[in-house]
């Protein structure tokens, strides 16, 4: 936990300091809690990537290649040819400042470089300085930079500061995308061996296992037999999910967490009772056992490669469509990367709900349903049998995730589930929902213990909308639909807004849900009792 | 600093074109053809260049930015002009972005309240309002300037200037462009001194930008309204060089070479600087391309040639607790 208070860390010093921004200087030691740590040995060479070594940012030597500023200034040039966005973005700037306070690391902690345009010009100094005729012979004066030690040493602070969330890319009079910065700043530490262990670990674990928490096979059966029973406890239904069985209708697709740690798992068990509920002809594999891929968020080479078996894994199996569970950058990968990257899925039919006969008309080439979507039209053609009232002990608010909000334009879909399921519903204050919504500060790798002040900094402007509706309307409930919000906004919550619980759409869903069969319901799928204790009903 | 060697460099660019127009014919011919002809040259080259070479680099992801809802279900309705679903709705809003600007009038100013443990976001128009009313008046001043280089003066211009000297104040008719645009680069100017975070992100390049246009425009004011130069001269001499005859322009008096130099920095300058947003921001991946990604297949020319860790690689590693498990395998 981070060691400073709420109150303390709420005073934040906007001014900036007096020494140009130019000169870098990051110091590590005096900064512990706002950085994240490097990439073990193990991971790098497994996944066969450059500079693999037992190295420090507190140390003052960090074993960088001999020729590292030539394979940097290399990277880069190759960069730009590959990349229409980090040409534009590299030369059009105004430096307009309106993305400054949009930053919720900015807004956090004051620091200036934490501003998307400064963060920008971290690589923009350098790249005015190599690749402009007015940088090459003004330097400084036309905002060149030469990349130094130092100026590195800045990047791997700041550029493991982002969390790719798009804010800024939404207020940018030029739709100017630190997302993208941050990825091709992230791209080129990686060729000198500069990259956190948070990013690169999961996904050499997604590599081998399939997903990046590097649960096999057998404990994966053995974790989703122990959710099952725990919900047999609960509800007196016992179900039988499949799992990589050829010829089912559809391929389910989840992040790992949901069926490895709370609150996840509920959301997990939530989507069982779903498909038990309407009889679907579904399977999990527990090979392609991850749909989130860590790979978005520094290199797009390992984000092709884990990709790449949701629909290998689609075709084996023989399956006509793909379904994917609740989860913020696996839906921008799903949605925006994996068709390019490792399509054309044209041996998959385009979508129809089994149930209600509706044709996903939005998904004919990717042939990948978003839970909510494909739930809202349950919902919306009166398909399942649902008690809202079984949510009354909730009082519940919605975080948009950032990918889904601003990389697929997915906001009314998980809304439309939750007012269906919930009689309690609040919105947090407009600016801080949908296309302006703020990110749990955990997201692109970021969310690991040695980063906690910083996430709490960057928690700052979420945390502070949720105690909002905590204290205006009593809101005990922060839903979502990303594995790393459930996974970081706990965290967030206890520190900012202390009595909200996180949760999945699909928890609340199956809280709802009137099964077939089952015992009468006296706790919600956590074990909590669904009518309010004696003395909060009195307060009511 | 920077704010300071910007101002050095564009005063002393204007004091060049002052002095050398006013030691005789030669010094005028070069201020007021050649480097002209040179600049007009380079900066529609210049452009050309950037924007081939930009529309030259591949676009591998489709990576819009969404800002509304997303076209999914026929009775969720969605937004086309924030998350388009195609070429229409694209078109929509690159004009929205274009025209008025959109994603700046989203503007909000944090404001953090410690006593409170409060974060306020205030809806802050300013820099939209200051914005638009510099570009645009740019814009139409620019097309009023049409009235020197086309003979006869085309109707189109003249409504123009009507519209735009509509209070009829002054002689000759003060524009409320000018105002308008003096007021818009003041405001811009004025936020880069005396806001601590724009202070402290300013380049020296983001002044120059801004006393180069502020130049051009006190230029333009002085020859109009207290100077009161003969415009019969000034079109003389700019039809003159809009027609490729290489005559010295006479009777226009020195501040026409202080504004004809500035102007002439600024168009060698706008290719090779953050000027350039202007075409740049019809390029902007996250503005320019449709939200349809599940709909049509983006193709990337570049996409390399590998695979993931293949089911077949996966059973053999696991083939043990796979059987041991129950599974159903591919081999056994």
């Amino acid at each position: 936990m981070a060691e400073k208070s709420p109150q303390e860390l709420i005073q934040i010093d906007f001014t900036p300091p007096p020494r140009n921004w130019m000169n870098p200087a990051v110091d590590f030691e005096a900064r512990r809690g706002t950085w994240s740590y490097p990439t073990g040995v193990k991971s790098l060479e497994y996944l066969g990537m450059p500079n693999p070594r037992e190295w420090s940012p507190t140390d003052a030597d960090w074993k960088l290649p001999e020729n590292w500023q030539q394979i940097i200034h290399d990277g880069f040039k190759d960069l730009l040819k590959k990349y229409r966005t980090l040409e534009v973005f590299m030369d059009i700037c105004v430096r307009c400042g309106a993305c400054a306070d949009k930053c919720h690391f900015f807004i956090g902690s004051g620091d200036p470089k934490n501003m998307p345009v400064l963060r920008a010009e971290l690589l923009r100094s350098v790249y005015r300085q190599d690749f402009t005729t007015a940088g090459k012979i003004l330097g400084s004066l036309a905002g060149g930079r030469e990349l130094t030690e130092e100026v590195l040493k800045e990047w791997y602070y700041y550029f493991f500061q982002c969390t790719e969330c798009r804010r800024c890319s939404v207020f940018c009079p030029y739709g100017i995308d630190t997302a993208e910065i941050t990825m091709m700043a992230r791209e080129l530490m990686n060729l000198v061996g500069l990259n956190i262990n948070w990013i690169l670990e999961p996904v050499a674990n997604c590599k081998r296992t399939g997903n990046h928490l590097g649960i096999q096979p057998h404990t994966y059966k053995d974790n989703v037999e122990f959710l099952v029973d725990e919900l047999e406890e609960v509800t007196g239904i016992k179900l039988d999910p499949p799992i990589n069985r050829k010829g089912a209708e559809i391929l389910f697709v989840i992040p790992s967490a949901d069926y490895f740690a709370d609150p996840g798992t509920y959301t997990f068990v939530g989507y069982l009772m779903l498909f038990e509920h309407i009889g679907l002809d579904y399977t999990l594999s527990s090979y392609a056992s991850d749909g989130g891929n860590f790979g978005l968020f520094n290199s797009a080479e390992n984000l092709k490669k884990l990709n790449w078996k949701i629909y290998h894994e689609a075709k084996r199996l023989g399956v006509k469509w793909i379904l994917g569970g609740e989860c913020g950058h696996m839906w921008r990968v799903m949605h925006q990367y994996m068709d390019t990257m490792n399509g054309p899925a044209d041996f998959l039919e385009v979508p129809v709900s089994p149930i209600t006969g509706t044709v996903f008309e939005n998904t004919i080439s990717t042939k990948m349903v978003h839970i909510c979507e494909f739930t809202s039209d349950l919902i919306h053609n009166n398909k399942l049998k649902l008690d809202k009232s079984r949510n009354d002990n909730l009082r519940v608010t919605f975080h948009d995730s950032c990918n889904p909000a601003r990389a697929m334009g997915f906001l009314e879909e998980p809304r439309y589930v939750i007012e269906n399921v919930c009689n309690h519903f609040y919105e947090m204050p407009e600016n801080t929902i949908r296309e302006n919504t703020f990110c749990c500060a955990g997201g692109a790798g970021l969310g690991n213990d040695e980063n906690m002040e910083m996430r709490m900094r960057g928690g700052l402007p979420r945390g502070n909308a949720v105690r909002w509706v905590r204290d205006h309307n009593d809101v005990n409930r922060l839903a979502c639909i990303c594995a790393i919000d459930r996974a970081t906004l706990p965290a967030l919550c206890d520190y900012w807004a202390p009595g909200v619980d996180v949760s999945g759409i699909h928890e609340m869903v199956g809280n709802a849900l009137i099964m077939e069969g089952e015992n009468e319901r006296t706790t919600d799928l956590r074990g909590e009792p669904l009518v309010p204790e004696k003395e909060e009903q009195d307060d009511v | 600093m920077g704010a300071l060697i910007s101002l050095v460099a564009v005063a002393g660019l204007a004091l060049l074109a002052a002095v050398g127009a006013s030691t005789g014919d030669g010094l005028r011919f070069v201020l007021g053809v050649i480097i002209p002809g040179v600049a007009f040259a380079v900066f529609v080259g210049g452009i050309i260049f950037r924007v081939v070479h930009w529309a030259k680099s591949p676009v591998p992801f489709r990576i819009p930015t969404t800002t509304g809802q997303e076209k999914s279900l026929p009775w969720i309705h969605n937004s086309e002009l924030e998350a388009p679903s195609g070429l229409v709705g694209v078109i929509g809003r690159m004009a929205l972005e274009v025209l008025v600007f959109r994603s700046l009038f989203r503007n909000t100013r944090v404001e953090i309240l410690p006593e409170k443990e409060k974060v306020n976001y205030i809806a802050d128009k300013a820099l939209w309002a200051a914005a638009m009313a510099f570009h645009w008046a740019m814009l139409i001043i620019v097309l009023r300037h049409f009235r020197f280089f086309l003979q006869p003066v085309p109707a189109w211009v003249e409504m123009l200037e009507k519209v735009d000297g509509f209070f009829q104040v002054g002689l000759p008719v003060y524009y409320g462009t000018t105002f308008l645009m003096v007021l818009g680069l003041a405001y811009l100017l004025a936020r880069r001194f005396f806001d601590a975070k724009l202070r402290y992100i300013s380049l020296p390049t983001d002044y120059f930008a801004l006393y180069l246009l502020l130049g051009i425009a006190l230029t333009g004011i002085v020859m109009r309204h207290i100077e009161k130069i003969d415009v019969v001269h000034v079109k003389a001499a700019i039809v003159g060089w809009a027609s490729f005859q290489a005559i010295v322009p006479i009777g226009v008096g020195l501040w026409y070479f202080v504004h004809v130099t500035l102007v002439s920095a600024l168009l060698i300058y706008f290719p090779f600087s953050k000027l350039v947003h202007a075409p740049g921001v019809f390029l902007s991946p996250t503005r320019n391309l449709a939200n349809n990604n599940r709909v049509r297949r983006h193709i990337n020319p570049w996409n390399p040639d590998i695979i993931g860790h293949t089911y077949a690689e996966w059973e053999d590693e696991f083939r043990d607790k796979l059987k041991a498990s129950g599974y159903p395998l591919e081999k056994e």
